[in-house]
């Protein structure tokens, strides 16, 4: 085994064109269980941490940009505002040691269906910056980056290293079942983002397919039923019969798999509870929001 | 291949590293400190918390190449760096904790009924590990390296914590002896005295 241990970026990607096999390293989290456990014995580790502005982030007018090893501490303590769905995942990442060394840019890497992050992700929007020494600069949008079980869009020659965010224009809520808050591997979990401007609402969902997935006919219907009911200006409680649809359709979304952690229709099952408590809390507060803001004019 | 990195406040360098070993091997194996554990390899248990760059990590998820040139801080170093940082965290000079005294390192507390205490020209033990013996923290002592180490971390960035923030802090962490309840007790009674004015 060799370890590369790259100044710069620029150098990072160079290594990386010469040496395609090569493991990026940065958090650990992930490659060093793998190794520690024999699982995995990579010709070259690729180390990224010397490459300080993979760990900063930048807030611009609409979006974040989020180096690709900014701690999920950071996120949490940092950018509660800008990304609120992402800062509540990044708090049911495993532990405090953990969420101190892992980040996005590692979720992304494995693509593990269970990674915290997706849900957040896949229901911002968001762009992958990715980058290869031969074609330069690639951004994939986050709906066309998960391929399969632990399989993304990256090319052999390509890091990743940043992931662009919209940033907020509504509530965003996070749910994640495990049998404890701490150190759980999520059975499944869920997000949601809803985006007044466009009157849209997008959804993720973990553990609960091979890849994360959204909810695309749930999105659907709920964005029509919240328009027809002209319930982004009355902001009136959402009718039950639409919660459950939307539920419903969350749950359809899934395609899971019997495993240690929970049965198949356990997670369709808890996905759809998750969809409606989630939808829930979100509207609550945009409700608030717009209160509110009537209340200011 | 050769790491060179600073343990509790000395410069130190390794030999002969796998490019696959884990930080916690080198301190261990390589330097002699097996006062942080080895027990999950997973990142699931935090025995094996140390400082790095006073960022309180798992050592088995780093790679041994990755601490090039920063700063470890172990369970052994511990009692030192808290009393630098009482003292006013000077740098550099006659502090930190050399690898002899480290590896010779035994918990010489004050013995709570007869009040008697270690000798050692360095501190003998942190405030918060005074505290784990006095409140009855400690059972097996397997986690209580980890324990110590995230919960000196907790009270240097949050000296008046809640129950929840304990608990939070201390997730990563597990004991198997003491149902945590112990745990607890020592860390409001370090933060407690932590608290007190001086000399009192």
């Amino acid at each position: 085994m060799d370890f590369l241990r790259p100044a710069s970026w620029e150098e990072a990607l160079a290594a990386k064109a010469e040496h395609p096999t090569a493991v990026p390293i940065a958090g650990g989290t992930d490659v060093m269980v793998e190794i520690n456990f024999d699982h995995r014995r990579p010709e070259y580790l690729l180390d990224l941490n010397r490459i300080g502005d993979l760990g900063e982030w930048e807030v611009g007018e609409k979006t974040v940009r989020l180096g690709a090893s900014v701690p999920y501490t950071k996120i949490m303590e940092h950018l509660r505002g800008e990304l609120p769905g992402l800062a509540l995942a990044s708090h049911t990442v495993a532990s405090p040691q953990i969420r101190n060394r892992g980040g996005v840019g590692g979720n992304l890497g494995t693509a593990s269906p269970a990674g915290d992050a997706h849900p957040a992700l896949l229901s911002s929007g968001c762009e992958v910056e990715v980058e290869s020494a031969a074609r330069g600069v690639r951004m994939i949008p986050i709906d066309e980056f998960y391929l399969g079980v632990k399989r993304n869009a990256l090319q052999a020659d390509e890091l990743i290293r940043a992931v662009h965010l919209p940033k907020a224009d509504g509530p965003q809520q996070f749910s994640k079942v495990g049998t404890r808050n701490a150190m759980v591997i999520a059975v499944c979990a869920f997000g949601i983002a809803l985006h007044p401007e466009t009157r849209t609402v997008r959804t993720g969902i973990g553990s609960a397919a091979p890849t994360p997935v959204r909810a695309k006919e749930a999105e659907a219907f709920l964005a029509a039923a919240l328009e027809e009911g002209g319930f982004w200006e009355n902001g009136k409680i959402i009718t039950p019969s639409v919660a459950k649809q939307f539920a419903d359709l969350c749950s359809a979304a899934c395609n899971p798999i019997d495993d240690v952690r929970g049965t198949a229709s356990y997670r369709r099952h808890a996905v759809g509870i998750m969809a409606r408590r989630t939808l829930g809390w979100a509207w609550e507060s945009y409700r608030g929001q717009s209160a509110r803001t009537e209340g200011v004019a | 291949m050769r790491v060179n990195f600073t343990v509790n406040g000395r410069k130190q360098e390794a030999d002969d590293v796998w490019e696959g070993e884990s930080l916690l091997y080198v301190l261990r194996e390589r330097m002699g400190l097996p006062g942080s554990k080895n027990a999950c390899e997973q990142g699931e248990c935090g025995s094996c918390t140390v400082r790095l760059d006073g960022v309180p990590v798992c050592s088995c998820l780093v790679a041994a190449g990755q601490v090039e040139g920063r700063e470890v801080v172990t369970v052994e170093g511990l009692a030192d760096f808290a009393k630098n940082r009482s003292c006013g965290g000077h740098e550099g000079g006659a502090c930190g904790t050399s690898l002899q005294e480290a590896q010779g390192w035994s918990a010489k507390g004050t013995d709570s009924q007869t009040g008697e205490g270690g000798i050692s020209p360095h501190a003998t033990l942190a405030p918060i590990q005074q505290a784990f013996i006095d409140a009855g923290a400690v059972q097996c002592g397997f986690c209580t390296p980890g324990l110590l180490v995230a919960s000196d971390e907790l009270l240097e960035r949050n000296p008046n914590p809640s129950d929840a923030d304990i608990r939070e802090a201390l997730s990563g962490n597990l004991c198997r002896c003491t149902g945590y309840e112990k745990i607890m007790d020592a860390v409001r009674l370090a933060a407690a005295r932590q608290s007190e004015p001086e000399g009192v």
